[in-house]
């Protein structure tokens, strides 16, 4: 059927009762809210395919939203339990990354377990198996989100040919897969650094570290000029509106994240792609769809295509996200679907049919990568490893400022388990945790390192551990922690700088770090002296300045009751550079960043 | 005759455009203009107090009092405030009060580092039941506030009894300036200085730079800012804030008192029941006499010296109308 002109006296089977065309012009509300008249045969799409597609958009936006309200609920707001009651998040925040098989897969080949739940990933593989890329399309928040840009941003500049092209199947769509091969034969050799480029990883990170921070700094800024006017009415409008969006998006202080400017920037740029490629990120980049993608060969549900119905009118590839080639006249890349199903629901000739068990005589339904390339991407991957760590970061030379969270497993086993999710980073209520740049080099690359200067580790708190989706972070207990009936997790050891400490160098009392000292009995322990300290001025006589005695208490720390949480290093006075830090040295995990003998012990396994 | 083709109404189209380019830029420039000349005129150089003291004290009526001996801590909170008159003769009716609790530290109420919930509470009810029309409580945490009001058994406890209990928000910090001698403009903690009424319900402790610590180092709690710096000088600074900011009434929570490694303690230990509750008007008296539950005198603490040289209140708390119930 060559013609695109309808032709009244064939009967279709699912032709409208009224006919497509009329010669009178509908009314303005008829223009405003029917749908466009179709063109071509004018065929509207199943009513299944129309609900489907309905319930798909209702179910990004739900999941989106769910989504951000667990990123948002990743924090700990206080409540009106007991006093002894033990604190911990009410929800399962990182849920999203425990129905992650691409971060399972990973920590599976790199740890050989499958830690706690991310078990609930299989149940994401099989809806895989049955559906295709179903996630991509309907669930993944990520995903959700280059949907609405790839929409927004072309919406001038990407229509009608430009946009049918952009959504053809191109050659960069393999880029993917070599990610995917090059992050899974890392893993084997033991780095789960792909999660720098999971999609739920990134939404996580940017979104926690970058976006939220930033809007809180933009309504802060707000509340002040607001402030400045001097309206009371205004005032207690935008203080309840800060409250409220303290108790429920953000918290009651600004949250800053160390060198999260890239974090920010990448996010920004990516969703920016979507200008030029319409969801450039899901079809190029990432390994999470590529690695459903390798799965999606088996899944029951697939599309037909009848190609002797096509006209070429492109409507299917105007409406696709997945650039899977729905079009006529080529065969369809159910690898790259992202099942959305908006082809068939524009299709208006009879081309196009989603159906379980469908025939394969147009559909390609394994990932177009050459296997040399594929062979040559995994080995670059293998040889990450000993790439990075003949730098001189982990296992000579150690950084002193890669500071982990308490109940972090031993370097190397933290490195196959990190997936830089920032779940860690978002639900630190003291905003100690950050996004490492190049302290752990680059194979520790925004895994969590503690700052205190920014924030320390408040002393009973085990949030890191509970959020944590990989166990790199174990879930430790209060008990563990604070070392009831056991020695006390240390996270590091607290030094002084003489020189610039207050009461040993100037003679001037202060010891704010002894009274911030968590622990009992405290690390920190001050000795009294009475020390000279010269008068800021000439004597009377013009002679030399004249002496005073002040009595001071110089703390000390013992490394033996040191915990390492930077309490003493956040709340120095001592402005830019403290007269107490902390460093990793004495960190319980490891059994060689010691500094006591006592400490040592290289029989324990 | 035009030059070359240019129209005359062209012309005066273009030459106005740049002229009004100048002329805006001008005058942007000549309004912003920094000549050097030194800053403008000098801020307003009167000290910002906050005074919600009392006018009148009736001669019939105790200035200090000591409730001792009831296990019950509300017990002790409602005798010493019955023997100082009464809730009725601080609040008044509709009054908007504010009660200032240490809530400074994650600790549990047997760490006697957090003035006890049930004090706190029973104080709320109070104010309460002398028609107050909404009480508040808060404090501005050294721990992560949630974990603090939280575990501190505060939050509910205070909630329970009507309170509206607000965390420290970045946004409830305003700069003011206090002009005191090393507290000069310094961020304040909004909500405890807009109010009618502001009671301070402190927990007397060991502090091991200040020696003994309860009411008028409770006033920490109002600055935001980084104010570990201020125990460089904490005995003047003290006293300045007590300055600041003078309470309608304060209850020094001693219920349970914390007798070393204060202000944070952490060990059980460290903390000694003594089931007493002291109620005064004088934030000076009040520590004076209670720096003797750790078993100091008002001469060795600095801070009460130089708050009776300021007038804040007597560091001689003999002196004033005593009571012990």
């Amino acid at each position: 059927m060559a013609s695109t002109t309808p032709d009244p006296t064939i009967a279709s089977p699912r032709a409208p009762k009224a006919p497509p065309k009329t010669s009178q012009k509908p009314g303005l509300l008829a223009r405003l809210f029917r749908a466009k008249a179709r063109s071509g045969s004018g065929l509207p799409a199943r009513k299944m395919i129309q609900v489907l597609v309905w319930a798909r958009r209702l179910i990004q936006g739900g999941t989106f939203a769910l989504f951000s309200w667990l990123l948002f609920h990743t924090a700990f707001r206080g409540s009106f339990a007991s006093a002894d009651t033990r604190v911990r998040l009410p929800l399962p925040v990182e849920g999203f990354l425990l129905a992650d098989p691409f971060v399972a897969a990973m920590t599976l080949l790199s740890t050989h377990t499958v830690y706690r739940g991310l078990l609930w990933s299989v149940g994401l593989l099989a809806l895989t198996l049955v559906v295709g890329r179903v996630f991509c399309g309907w669930i993944c928040p990520f995903g959700t989100l280059h949907h609405l840009f790839g929409w927004i941003f072309p919406s001038r500049y990407g229509k009608g040919n430009k946009r049918v092209e952009s959504n053809k199947t191109y050659a960069r769509q393999r880029v993917k897969y070599y990610l995917l091969y090059f992050f899974l034969a890392a893993a084997v050799t033991g780095s789960a650094i792909g999660g720098i480029f999971d999609p739920i990883c990134i939404a996580v990170r940017a979104i926690g570290l970058a976006v939220i921070p930033a809007a809180q700094y933009v309504a802060t800024a707000i509340n002040a000029l607001v402030g400045l006017t001097g309206v009371r009415s205004l005032q207690v409008a935008s203080d309840s509106g800060q409250d409220f969006l303290a108790g429920t998006v953000w918290q009651e202080k600004q949250f800053y994240f160390h060198q999260t400017w890239l974090v920010g920037s990448l996010f920004i740029a990516i969703l920016f792609m979507n200008r030029f490629i319409p969801r450039f990120w899901c079809r190029v980049l990432c390994p999470l769809g590529a690695f459903l993608g390798l799965f999606a060969r088996f899944a029951l549900f697939g599309m037909e295509k009848d190609h002797s119905k096509c006209t070429d009118c492109n409507l299917c590839l105007v409406h696709c996200q997945g650039a899977d080639s729905p079009q006529g006249g080529v065969k369809w890349r159910q690898d790259e679907c992202h099942m959305c199903m908006n082809c068939e629901n524009a299709c208006p000739e009879d081309v196009i049919k989603f159906r379980f068990l469908p025939n394969r005589k147009s559909a390609i339904t394994t990932p177009d990568t050459g296997r040399r390339t594929a062979i040559a991407t995994a080995a670059a991957g293998a040889a990450l490893l000993p790439v990075t760590r003949v730098a001189d970061v982990i296992d000579a030379n150690y950084d002193h400022r890669v500071i982990r969270p308490p109940g972090s497993v031993p370097e190397k086993e933290f490195l196959e388990r990190c997936i830089r999710c920032a779940e860690c980073m978002k639900v630190c209520p003291n905003n100690a945790l950050h996004p490492a740049f190049f302290e752990s080099g680059i194979e520790g690359m925004w895994t969590p390192i503690l700052i205190p200067r920014i924030g320390y580790c408040e002393h009973s708190c085990v949030l890191c551990g509970q959020v944590c989706p990989t166990g790199a972070i174990q879930k430790i207990t209060e008990e563990q922690k604070l070392g009831v009936g056991q020695k006390a997790i240390s996270i590091g050891t607290a030094f002084y700088d003489l020189g610039r400490c207050l009461p040993w160098s100037m003679a001037t009392p202060c010891i704010v770090c002894e009274e911030f000292c968590p622990t009992s009995p405290k690390a920190i322990w001050v000795e009294e002296a009475d020390v000279p300290r010269r008068l800021p001025m000439a004597s009377a006589d013009g002679g030399d300045p004249k002496m005073e005695t002040v009595h001071v208490q110089r703390p000390h720390v013992d490394p033996s009751l040191c915990i390492g949480c930077g309490a003493c290093e956040k709340v120095c006075p001592v402005q830019d550079k403290p007269a107490v830090y902390v460093t990793s040295v004495g960190e319980s995990r490891s059994k060689t960043n010691v500094i006591l003998l006592e400490n040592t012990d290289y029989n324990k396994s | 005759m035009p030059l070359r083709d240019l129209t005359r109404r062209e012309l005066i189209q273009r030459l106005g455009a740049a002229g009004l380019v100048l002329g805006s830029a001008g005058a942007v420039a000549r309004a912003r203009w920094d000549h050097g000349a030194g800053a403008g005129p000098a801020a307003i150089d009167r000290a910002i107090t906050r005074d919600f003291r009392l006018s009148s004290a009736p001669g019939d009526l105790p200035e200090l009092v000591v409730a001792k001996n009831d296990t019950d801590p509300a017990a002790l909170v409602r005798k010493a405030v019955e023997a100082l008159g009464g809730m009725k003769r601080f609040i008044s009716n509709q009054d908007i009060v504010v009660v200032k609790p240490n809530i400074g530290w994650d600790r549990t109420p047997i760490h006697a580092a957090n003035t006890n919930p049930r004090v706190v509470a029973e104080v709320v009810r109070l104010c309460y039941d002398a028609g107050a029309k909404h009480v508040v409580v808060t404090d501005a945490s050294c721990n992560e506030p949630n974990r603090c009001f939280q575990r501190s058994g505060i939050w509910k406890a205070a909630y329970d009894m009507g309170a509206e209990v607000i965390l420290p928000a970045t946004h409830r910090f305003r700069t003011m300036r206090l002009k005191g001698e090393v507290l000069d403009e310094w961020l304040v903690y909004t909500p405890l200085v807009n109010a009618d009424k502001v009671i301070n319900v402190p927990i007397a402790k060991h502090h091991n730079l200040a020696k003994y610590t309860a009411a008028m180092k409770n006033w920490y709690g109002s600055l935001g800012g980084r104010r570990n710096r201020l125990h460089q000088n904490i005995d003047v600074s003290i006293a300045d804030l007590a300055q600041f900011i003078q309470p309608t009434l304060t209850i020094v929570d001693a219920t349970r008192v914390l007798m070393r490694n204060g202000p944070q303690g952490g060990n059980v230990a460290d903390a000694k029941d003594m089931h007493t509750v002291i109620a005064t008007t004088d934030q000076v008296a009040a520590d004076a006499y209670g720096c003797q539950l750790i078993g100091r005198t008002a001469d060795e603490i600095p801070y009460l010296k130089m708050g009776h040289e300021r007038g804040i209140g007597t560091m001689h708390w003999q002196t004033l109308r005593f009571k012990e119930v």
